[in-house]
């Protein structure tokens, strides 16, 4: 039986796997100590597991559990690194080069550095979502200490070149931040083939616990950090503040469940989002695909549908939960920034839908979505002017709109 | 978007959906917003020989609340004079639909789609339009 509303939004978050859950009980009701407490067992047992959820998230992308820094999420861990790295690194150079299609939690501090007086470079992004390796190599100066580009966007899915741009950061001495939240536990990611000096991961997109995620800092050459946070000099002094025990021992049940099981679980949501795609591209026409046609999320599935408003969908599909880039869902009232970034024109960025096909999706779900999604395009359509206006054959681009 | 009832009413069950002549003369056709705003409304009006109103289509590229000010308003001008429909404003829109602060602009435009069909209208009928200057009636709310 199919079970209403079905939750296709995996990319803002996923629902906690019940094996993850069951590990973190006992870190929830008797093992409540505190891992910072060395006096009592309460304590060694707290601090032992939190050792070993270290372990398990470095394994996940191939470091040692000692350059694991556990935050808030990632966006305390993107925060940690930019202006951890700025202000260590600060005698060093002022300039720190990132992209325009980032999360949120880069660029806003990224945008605080500047009025602190570093310089920012927001390097553009293709059609397809990714950066130009000329651009980046273009963009590096003698006072460039820091590169910030993501794994994977979380809208469009696009994955960028990580190793490529590990490469050459590595040849030019600069540091190389990777928000990897989006692909890690999705697709393979490796510290060391990558060259990555600190990347930010999160516990609640690989399906453990919201208020958990982590900062893997290289120690091989060692890469400082300035902390955010003062106090009892947590985390070797880069985080302080009393640690999440169950939240951590579910990150790092949720790390191993994703290490041994990713290769599988790819396959399976890369072949869901392909099908759910394939039916759409079929029975409509007028569809753009956002993002890289293969450098992508397996399950992450972005798609313009021209002339319908992308809130007007959301309600007309409520019985499936994904999200939209249209700037009815945004109180900016602004068409998605990343969408934008891609050359995507407002007018589509406007009706676009993300699909985020995660670990309990079903075949049967993805057939019913690609059957109520076409239906309901098509019923919208029929209220559309625009596209009765296309098919009358009057191109929209030459009416003069009176932009309000 | 968290919307009151009466959106989505007008959202599930759009009223009066649909094309009119845009060639027939007493048809005015107000076609108002932009797609790269996300909004794109039709009003298209009806208007028989007395200055009535009798009928009214819409067709909508927007949000909810953009589909439901729409279709709220081809309710409200139908069996209306022309002058009579001039004084529908946003304001009695937003109140109706409860609109959150956000989606005012939607029941502002609703009102450019009234105001842009019956200028068209008007225009395709300057003659006409001489012999049915009546008041407007004032709305008592």
């Amino acid at each position: 039986m199919l079970k209403l509303p079905i939750y296709l939004d995996n990319n803002a978050t996923t629902p906690l796997d019940p094996r993850v859950l069951e590990a973190m009980m006992p870190y929830l009701t008797t093992e409540f100590g505190n891992a910072a407490s060395r006096s009592h067992a309460f304590g060694w047992r707290a601090e032992e597991a939190v050792e070993e959820a270290r372990e398990q998230i470095a394994a996940l992308v191939g470091g040692v559990g000692k350059e694991i820094v556990f935050t808030s999420g990632a966006t305390e861990s993107n925060n940690l690194a930019i202006k951890g790295i700025a202000e260590f690194y600060k005698e060093k150079g002022d300039h720190i080069i990132t992209c325009r299609t980032e999360h949120k939690a880069v660029l806003d501090t990224c945008k605080r550095l500047e009025r602190q007086g570093y310089r920012v470079t927001y390097l553009p992004v293709e059609k397809d979502g990714r950066i130009s390796m000329d651009e980046l190599r273009a963009a590096i100066t003698d006072k460039t200490i820091l590169v910030s580009i993501m794994f994977a966007n979380n809208e469009i899915g696009t994955v960028q070149p990580v190793a490529e741009i590990g490469a050459l950061c590595r040849e030019k001495g600069i540091l190389f931040h990777c928000d990897a939240v989006q692909g890690v536990g999705k697709l393979p990611f490796d510290v060391e083939q990558v060259k990555a000096d600190v990347v930010s991961i999160s516990a609640h997109k690989m399906y453990g616990p919201k208020g958990v995620g982590a900062l893997w800092v290289r120690r091989k050459p060692r890469v400082r950090i300035a902390p955010i946070i003062d106090g009892g000099g947590h985390e070797r002094g880069m985080r302080s503040g009393t640690l999440n025990v169950p939240g951590i021992v579910g990150f790092g049940k949720a790390a191993e469940l994703a290490r041994t099981e990713m290769a599988e679980e790819g396959l399976r949501t890369g072949r869901l989002r392909k099908k759910l795609q394939d039916y759409l591209f079929a029975h409509l026409d007028h569809l753009e695909l956002n993002g890289h046609p293969e450098h992508r999320l397996p399950g992450n599935l972005n798609v313009s549908f021209a002339f319908v408003e992308g809130e007007a969908l959301m309600m007309a599909i409520k019985n499936v939960a994904v999200s939209s880039g249209s700037a009815c869902t945004s109180a900016s009232l602004e068409p998605s920034y990343v969408l934008r970034a891609c050359g995507v024109s407002e007018d589509l960025a406007h009706t676009s839908i993300r699909f985020g096909i995660g670990r309990f999706n079903t075949d049967e779900e993805i057939d019913f979505v690609g059957r109520y999604v076409v239906e309901q395009v098509q019923k919208l359509r029929e209220m559309s002017p625009l596209y009765e206006m296309a098919k009358e054959g009057i191109d929209l681009s030459k009416i003069e709109w009176a932009a309000h | 978007m968290a919307y009151g009832d009466k959106v989505l009413q007008h959202y599930e069950n759009p009223k009066n959906v649909g094309t009119l002549d845009k060639n027939d003369p007493n048809v005015g056709t107000g076609l108002v917003g932009a797609p790269a705003c996300g909004d794109v409304m039709r009003l298209q009006i009806k208007i028989s020989d007395d200055g009535k109103i009798q009928d009214a289509k819409f067709k909508t590229f927007g949000c909810g609340s953009a589909i439901a000010s729409s279709s709220l308003v081809t309710e409200w001008v139908k069996g209306k004079t022309v002058d009579e429909a001039m004084t529908i404003k946003n304001t009695h829109i937003a109140q109706e639909l409860s609109l959150p602060p956000v989606k005012i602009h939607c029941s502002v435009l609703a009102e450019d789609a009234i105001k842009a069909a019956i200028a068209d209208w008007r225009k395709k009928n300057a003659a006409k339009t001489q012999t049915s200057q009546t008041q407007p009636e004032q709305r008592a709310e």
